[in-house]
């Protein structure tokens, strides 16, 4: 299991909580298992064909997965996984 | 014997060493200064030469300009600085008498105090961190601010009190009631006011040597660029994506750093867009997310005290651009949760497929290169 941080406006979908644990050995099979267990988050994170929505930002040990291996990035039961969509709040 | 590091010069020959990065140092009194002196200078009466230039020029192997009326403080003072270490000093031949004939020019002080005497910064200029040089930097800095609300409320407050010369900002907005829980530069009894003349109001109280530019409308594709262009940095405190990009797209084009702060119920992130030098926001999502996904705070809601937070951070990170201080947050998002009182920091990257700032955006660059932070410049 990983620990993964859940934003604040996605946590209505975790139930309120502001990290859960997922598993998985890519980031791609952890977003699938987090999915599985909150559905609500799926059309908010994943693409039609199971991409990751560009608006939405998967950080693994403060490093953007986009610059790693994307979805292929491996995870280890130790890191650290952020999940940071935009926001726009400013006022 | 060595060759003296006092030279005197004549005013072309000082012109040239300052327009390459000489300090300025004027060695007349405070009344003098104040029917004029030239643009940039530092004034450093003579009596306080010897026990203050140490603080407005650190660094003894840069070339310093001083003068005087008529060049005869000036190369005492000269002499002084060469006895204390300095190893590059020219005095005007003729000072500011001889510069003024020569139809050089010249500017006269704001109608305050020098900023390098000036008690009021009396905290910032013990340190030698800012000191009078810096303290004249913030003075001539020139801040654009998007929003004055939760954000942009407290940072314009400090940055007035820090004695940042010129604040503007853009609000189309009037100040209403539910504001007031956390937009700490509007008051009660100016409900109904337009929000730039309340946030002036309140700024002139604070720091009436703080110019204030009030901007009345809505920051759109059509004055974007015209809005930004005075300035030297923006601190973005808008609350729509659709205002973020016009002003991250201008902001790649002008070559302005922008202060980036967002905020949601208890936690906010901060980051500093460099343009060219570290991401820009296009770069970090490229695209806007739907509507649902994205909640405003008047939706959301926000603890008043996150945009206090965040908004202080951002005026944090511009004087450190102004005074070219520390490490300024390019590059890196700043995650602050309240409610944990946690920071956390994630890298970000500049993306080279980034349609603001990739792909053609070399020659831009070349354009607008020695265009970032030219505060003081």
């Amino acid at each position: 299991m990983t620990r993964v941080r859940i934003p604040p406006v996605l946590r209505t979908q975790a139930g309120g909580q502001k990290e859960v644990d997922a598993s998985g050995a890519t980031v791609g099979a952890l977003l699938a298992d987090l999915v599985a267990r909150y559905p609500q988050m799926g059309e908010q994170l994943l693409t039609a064909d199971g991409g990751l929505h560009r608006f939405v930002n998967v950080y693994l040990n403060g490093q953007d997965v986009r610059y790693l291996e994307l979805l292929d990035t491996p995870i280890g039961e130790h890191d650290a996984v952020i999940i940071l969509p935009a926001m726009a709040g400013g006022s | 014997m060595k060759a003296s590091p006092v030279r005197e010069v004549l005013p072309q020959e000082a012109q040239n060493l300052i327009d390459s990065g000489a300090a300025l140092l004027d060695t007349r009194e405070e009344h003098e200064w104040r029917a004029g002196h030239l643009a940039g200078a530092t004034l450093l009466p003579p009596v306080e030469v010897m026990v203050r230039v140490e603080q407005v020029v650190p660094d003894k192997t840069r070339p310093v300009v001083i003068y005087c009326a008529s060049g005869v403080r000036s190369l005492r003072a000269a002499v002084q600085l060469a006895s204390l270490g300095y190893q590059n000093v020219v005095s005007v031949a003729g000072g500011i008498i001889r510069w003024k004939a020569e139809g050089r020019p010249w500017e006269l002080p704001s109608n305050t105090p020098s900023v390098a005497t000036n008690p009021r910064y009396a905290r910032h200029l013990v340190m030698p961190e800012v000191g009078p040089e810096g303290q004249a930097r913030l003075q001539q800095a020139k801040v654009l601010f998007i929003g004055a609300g939760g954000l942009g409320s407290p940072a314009q407050l400090y940055l007035a009190a820090a004695g940042v010369g010129t604040l503007g900002i853009v609000d189309f907005d009037v100040v209403d009631l539910s504001n007031l829980q956390r937009q700490v530069v509007h008051a009660d009894n100016r409900v109904g006011m337009k929000k730039t003349e309340s946030a002036a109001m309140t700024i002139r109280s604070l720091n009436p040597e703080v110019k204030v530019v009030q901007h009345d409308e809505m920051l759109t594709d059509d004055n974007v660029d015209r809005l930004i262009a005075g300035y030297d940095l923006v601190i973005d405190g808008t609350d729509t994506f659709e205002t973020r990009y016009t002003l991250n797209d201008a902001a790649v084009r002008a070559a302005k750093p922008v202060v980036h702060a967002s905020v949601f119920r208890f936690e906010g992130q901060l980051t500093v867009f460099v343009p060219f030098e570290g991401p820009c926001y296009r770069c970090l999502y490229p695209t806007p997310p739907p509507p649902e996904l994205a909640p405003g705070c008047s939706v959301a809601g926000v603890l008043g005290v996150v945009p206090g937070v965040m908004g202080l951070l951002q005026a944090t990170e511009a004087i450190k651009l102004i005074l070219r201080l520390g490490d300024p947050l390019i590059g890196r998002l700043l995650i602050w949760d309240a409610l944990d009182g946690s920071f956390s920091e994630v890298r970000l990257r500049r993306d080279p497929a980034c349609p603001a700032c990739g792909a053609d955006a070399a020659e831009r660059e070349a354009a607008a290169s020695g265009a970032t932070v030219t505060a003081a410049s």
